[in-house]
């Protein structure tokens, strides 16, 4: 019985290791975020989150074997039969597409208040800013 | 309806090269041209029923499909009207405070609007997302124009924004690793059989914490202080009423549209603890409203007690219930559009914010001083003004499902409300005078009113929550029992 | 009953609104046009609801209704008898009112006028609303109009001690009217109306102990604003208001506000036949007995004039809450009676007691000495106001009191009998002092130079007010049928 229970358990850890890359990654994003006091690090804290959740969108998407999802078409040719098993899912991908630019444009945001907060306090210091401002 | 002010963003911008005057009439064209369609849109829904259009005329669900059903016209008319007012009274703010950008202001307004009211409209979860991102990207940058502490509260802003919003990106993925669509009124007709998985669940608690803080529900309220108060008055007004608000409509959306009510208050005691939460937002947002001594910082504080007010009537799960929580979204921004377009008009004509520096503020500026009695009124729930109403409404709810304690709170609340207001009203309109004095004659003085663009709206707003209490009950028997599910 | 539909109750109500509106625009530079409002609206406001005596004396309703706000729930107006008792009162006392505050307000060239008369007529508007609601929520909206215009009123002088005193009043009278907001909200959860039903309409519904505390919360929240002790401190700390604040609304529409209120509660919404049954009526009126002897020795304790009459208001509003919960016909029609006599009354000491401020500047009692000789109208009509009030005859009080010895008689309870004796032998006890002092004692001052009367804006209403009294005292139903209306609303509730 408990053989069976802990071959069971290693089967979880190693046969979903995408989810734990995908939740490893967050966390560190996650603690940069509210951990690091510098204001350029809790950023990057921000990208590695968003990108690990990318991350795990697609790697939901894949599956044993699947290849890209593009219809080969021969020009002239009639349209093949399709089979949905050997493409890997396409719409995680087109939904992190959309994401990845979210993800960009909020980076450039996110820079360009750096750059202000930067001009005005000449440090990039969160604690350093919050005894500034005071 | 979306398209408009989507295309007359870039429109502005083009137009900023050659003639500056001209971006304000056309953000105001474009902006009237929504609430319009937003009102033609709830007429039809009346009427007619849902509203569906597919984008790009792809099937649902494989296609994006907007849906407009009762509750969508309803907050969809809410969020165009308001940011129209908003629109016109923005001008000579923006003026003042930052001449150089004024175009780049138009645009984001705009943008922001186009956001909002997408999320509102849109029946695809995945494209909700994107609708939010683009509005608090807007509103992200809106705040960050203001004042001295301006860009770090909204780089604050940002990061509790992005968290919020990428946990709701991961509820989206886990819904679709299970169901494998997208589409609102797809998933909920797959989910019920579901009910069990963990997944689902574990969804519906990212979904629960990324609205959470989008709404600034207690705890997760950290960022909402600073971001409104050191945004300019202009972003405020237009932020403040509207983004929480549609973060509510997101919430209501979500428990009660996606996962069917009987999962969300019976498979997890989702209402219960929301319910709670609320409870503890709504006085803690009272008491710390009172420690303030910045009036646009209480009124801050004071949103967030009201977005418990929401919360809690959303949580309770009863009919009466979630009618105080949708008729309260309408009166919430009502009354918060018009505070801070006060604050706005106070600080345009150049008073200071601390609530002691306010002495006879009513001498110079009557009609804005007393459309802020009327304000606080509704805020304090003082019949016939409309917050009466929807605090009718939850406190029915509350004693429906015999949760006396919360009643209790929100009663409570009340008067923690008239304490903030009154103590405000104490110092504009009455000067303390010495005491063996019998008082002189009044000395006419100088009235100083804020300009005619920005009264006009806050003379509409207070007209509509006078108006609008009294006529809840229509509102309510037309619009928002048909929002309710009918399972209630 | 048949019901009239009119609009005139809403015209009555809004009148005076229109008049605000048109006092606030007005302004100071037209002084004399906007005092004009004031007298216009009061007197076309008194006729509006003298013209509906006759209709409610024939036993008909007259109702309005404006919108429906909930399912079940509207709001609605309705002329009963009770109400239009209440009304009759309200808007002529305030005609007496409006030409007493010109003249006050001019002899001490008080300070914000418009604000004064705007929030007056404000507050006129709101208690008629009070009166004229057909279901307790058209009247909590009206109660709460009549809370906040009435703010200002209270701290007009904005000395830091009126600024307090208007805190204090808007804390007491806002947790109130929150527990009100309870109650109202819970009879709407047990029995899906909010209407007034004479008898009562909760009969049936909820367990004893939920009607037992629906009781309790309805009489602590309307019991602030009608002054029970332990409820009651507002009222004298508001005595810092302007005299024509504390005659007419503290002494006449606000607490009277309250007590209607309370009465509504007792009489129309839990109902003599469901009070008797779950015995509450007894603890009530052991309550209210209790507010009547301890107000009485407490106002022997002041020596603020002002104070006195203040606490001397709390020991009758009382009385008219014994009468009404004491459920038996002759105690009801005394208790309302009471309402007009004691409205009357008070009302014409404290015109005296602000025609002697605005002349001398004495607030206290004790520096009242020799002022009879002086002033012999003003405390003329003192005498005769403290004397009614006392219940001696041939003035009104008398035959309120009357009555509700007569009520506590047949409601088998001797023991009121005595409190009502008792609170007599305690009215002469705090205002024979006054009436000796200032007839019967020299001045002590070395001025020389004698006090004449107050201005003739403020003689009139006091001379009219005394001798309505009087009138009142002989022929109750003169004009304005005050008793037979009283008598109906017992009537109709037993």
């Amino acid at each position: 019985m408990n053989k069976k229970e802990s071959l069971n358990r290693v089967e979880i850890i190693i046969g979903k290791y995408n989810y734990w890359a995908y939740i490893l990654l967050m966390m560190i994003g996650f603690y940069a975020m509210i951990g690091k006091k510098n204001l350029v690090k809790k950023l990057i804290g921000m990208n590695i989150f968003q990108t690990s959740i990318i991350l795990y969108f697609i790697s939901t998407g894949s599956k044993k074997g699947a290849t890209i999802p593009i219809v080969e078409q021969v020009p002239g040719e009639a349209a093949r039969a399709i089979e949905a098993i050997q493409y890997i899912n396409p719409v995680p991908h087109v939904l992190m597409l959309t994401a990845i630019v979210v993800m960009v444009s909020t980076f450039g945001v996110a820079l360009a208040l750096l750059l202000m907060i930067y001009r005005k306090y000449q440090t990039l210091e969160e604690d350093e800013i919050l005894r500034l401002r005071k | 309806m979306i398209v408009t002010p989507l295309f007359s963003a870039f429109l502005i911008i083009i137009m900023g090269w050659f003639k500056k005057s001209l971006c304000y009439p056309l953000m105001i064209i474009a902006l009237s041209v929504s609430t319009f369609s937003s009102f033609a849109n709830l007429e039809s829904v009346l009427s007619h029923g849902t509203l569906h259009y597919h984008l790009g005329n792809w099937q649902p669900p494989w296609g994006i499909e907007y849906v407009i059903d009762h509750l969508n016209a309803f907050v969809c008319v809410i969020v165009s009207g308001i940011s129209l007012l908003i629109g016109i009274s923005s001008k000579r703010m923006v003026e003042k405070e930052f001449p150089e950008k004024t175009v780049y202001f138009y645009c984001l307004f705009i943008l922001q609007v186009t956001g909002l009211l997408g999320i509102v409209v849109t029946g695809d979860m995945f494209n909700l997302y994107v609708f939010l991102e683009i509005a608090s990207l807007a509103g992200y940058t809106l705040i960050a124009i203001g004042e001295d502490g301006a860009p770090f509260a909204s780089f604050n802003y940002m990061i509790y924004g992005t968290i919020g919003a990428c946990f709701y990106l991961l509820g989206v993925g886990y819904l679709y690793i299970v169901t494998g669509s997208l589409n609102m009124a797809d998933l909920s007709k797959i989910l019920p059989s579901f009910h069990n998985s963990t997944v689902v669940l574990i969804a519906f608690a990212f979904f629960a914490v990324g609205v959470a803080v989008k709404m600034a529900l207690f705890p997760l309220h950290v960022w909402l202080p600073d971001a409104y108060t050191y945004a300019p008055s202009s972003v405020s007004s237009l932020v403040a009423p509207l983004t929480t608000k549609v973060g509510a409509y997101v919430l209501i959306r979500v428990m009660y549209t996606v996962f069917s009510p009987s999962f969300s208050l019976q498979v997890i005691p989702a209402g219960t603890l929301l319910c709670w939460v609320a409870a503890v937002a709504v006085l803690f947002g009272c008491i710390l409203a009172l420690a303030q001594t910045d009036l646009k910082r209480m009124l801050t504080y004071v949103l967030i007690a009201e977005m418990g007010y929401i919360a809690l009537g959303a949580g309770l799960g009863n009919r009466n219930g979630l009618t105080g929580a949708l008729l309260h979204i309408l009166n919430d921004a009502l009354m918060m559009a018009c505070l801070f377009l006060i604050i706005g008009a106070i600080t345009y004509k150049g008073w200071p914010r601390k609530i002691d520096q306010l002495t006879g503020l009513h001498r110079k500026m009557p009609v804005t001083m007393a459309a802020f009695v009327i304000s606080g009124l509704s805020v304090i729930g003082i019949p016939p003004t409309c917050g009466f109403f929807s605090k009718w409404y939850l406190v029915l709810g509350a004693i429906d499902a015999k949760q006396w304690v919360l009643a209790a709170v929100l009663l409570i609340s009340s008067l923690l409300n008239a304490i903030l207001f009154f103590r405000v009203i104490e110092k504009a309109y009455f000067k303390p005078v010495p005491e063996d004095s019998h008082g002189g004659q009044d000395k006419i003085m100088a009235i100083d009113e804020a300009p005619l663009s920005m009264l006009i709206p806050v003379l509409l707003l207070v007209g509509g929550i006078l108006l609008l209490g009294i006529l809840s009950g229509k509102i309510i028997s037309k619009v928002i029992q048909f929002a309710i599910p009918a399972s209630l | 009953m048949e019901v009239v539909t009119s609009i005139k109750p809403v015209l009555a109500i809004s009148v005076s609104a229109l008049a605000a509106v048109l006092i606030l625009f007005t302004g100071e530079k037209r002084r004399n046009i906007r005092e004009l409002w004031t007298l216009f609206a009061s007197v076309i406001k008194f006729s509006i609801v003298l013209s509906m005596i006759p209709i409610v004396l024939e036993g008909k309703t007259i109702e309005c209704t404006l919108v429906q706000l909930f399912p079940g729930v509207a709001l609605q107006f309705r002329v009963d008898a009770f109400g239009l008792f209440f009304a009759i009162l309200a808007s002529a006392l305030w005609i007496a009112t409006s030409v007493y505050s010109i003249g006050y307000m001019r002899g001490l060239q008080a300070q914000a006028q418009t604000r004064f008369f705007f929030c007056f007529a404000l507050a006129l508007n709101g208690a008629l609303g009070i009166a004229f609601a057909s279901n307790l929520l058209t009247l909590f909206i009206f109660y709460e109009i009549l809370t906040i215009s009435t703010f200002p009123l209270v701290a007009h002088k904005e000395t830091p001690e009126a600024i307090s005193a208007g805190r204090k009043y808007l804390a007491y009278l806002l947790s109130g009217a929150t527990l009100v907001f309870f109650s109202i909200g819970l009879t709407y959860h047990l029995t899906g109306t909010v209407d007034f039903v004479p008898g009562g309409f909760l009969q049936g519904h909820g367990s004893s102990s939920l009607l037992c505390l629906l009781f309790i919360t309805f009489i602590l929240g309307f019991g602030t604003k009608a002054a029970l002790i332990p409820v009651h401190e507002w009222l004298p700390t508001a005595m810092v208001a302007p005299t024509p604040v504390s005659a007419l609304l503290h002494a006449v529409a606000v607490v009277k506000a309250g007590v209607f209120c309370l009465l509504r509660v007792i009489l129309y919404v839990f109902g003599p036949n469901l009070l008797s049954d779950l015995h509450f009526w007894l603890p009530l009126a052991y309550f209210v007995s209790f507010t009547i002897l301890l107000s009485g020795m407490l106002a022997l304790a002041q020596n603020n004039l002002k104070r006195r009459l203040a606490f001397s208001t709390i020991n009758n509003l009382a009385i008219i809450i014994l009468g009404g919960c004491l459920l038996s016909p002759s105690a009801i029609t005394g208790g309302i009676f009471h309402i007009a006599a004691h409205g009357f009354m008070k009302i014409t000491l404290f015109f005296a007691a602000g025609a002697i401020y605005v002349k001398t500047h004495k607030e206290n009692i004790s520096e009242l000495d020799g002022i009879g000789r002086m002033m012999p109208v003003t405390l003329g009509a003192f005498a005769v106001g403290a004397m009614g009030i006392a219940g001696t005859p041939p003035i009104v009080g008398f035959i309120s009191k009357w009555y509700l010895c007569l009520g506590s008689l047949e409601a088998k309870e001797i023991l009121f009998l005595f409190v009502l004796l008792g609170s007599a032998l305690l009215d002469i006890g705090y205002f024979a002092p006054i009436i000796y002092r200032s007839f019967f004692k020299r001045s002590q001052e070395q001025t020389g130079s004698s006090v004449s009367e107050a201005s003739l804006f403020m003689l009139i209403p006091i001379i009219a007010c005394a001798a309505i009294s009087i009138l009142l005292g002989i022929a109750p139903d003169a004009f304005v049928h005050f008793f037979k209306i009283a008598m109906l609303v017992a009537k109709s509730v037993l």
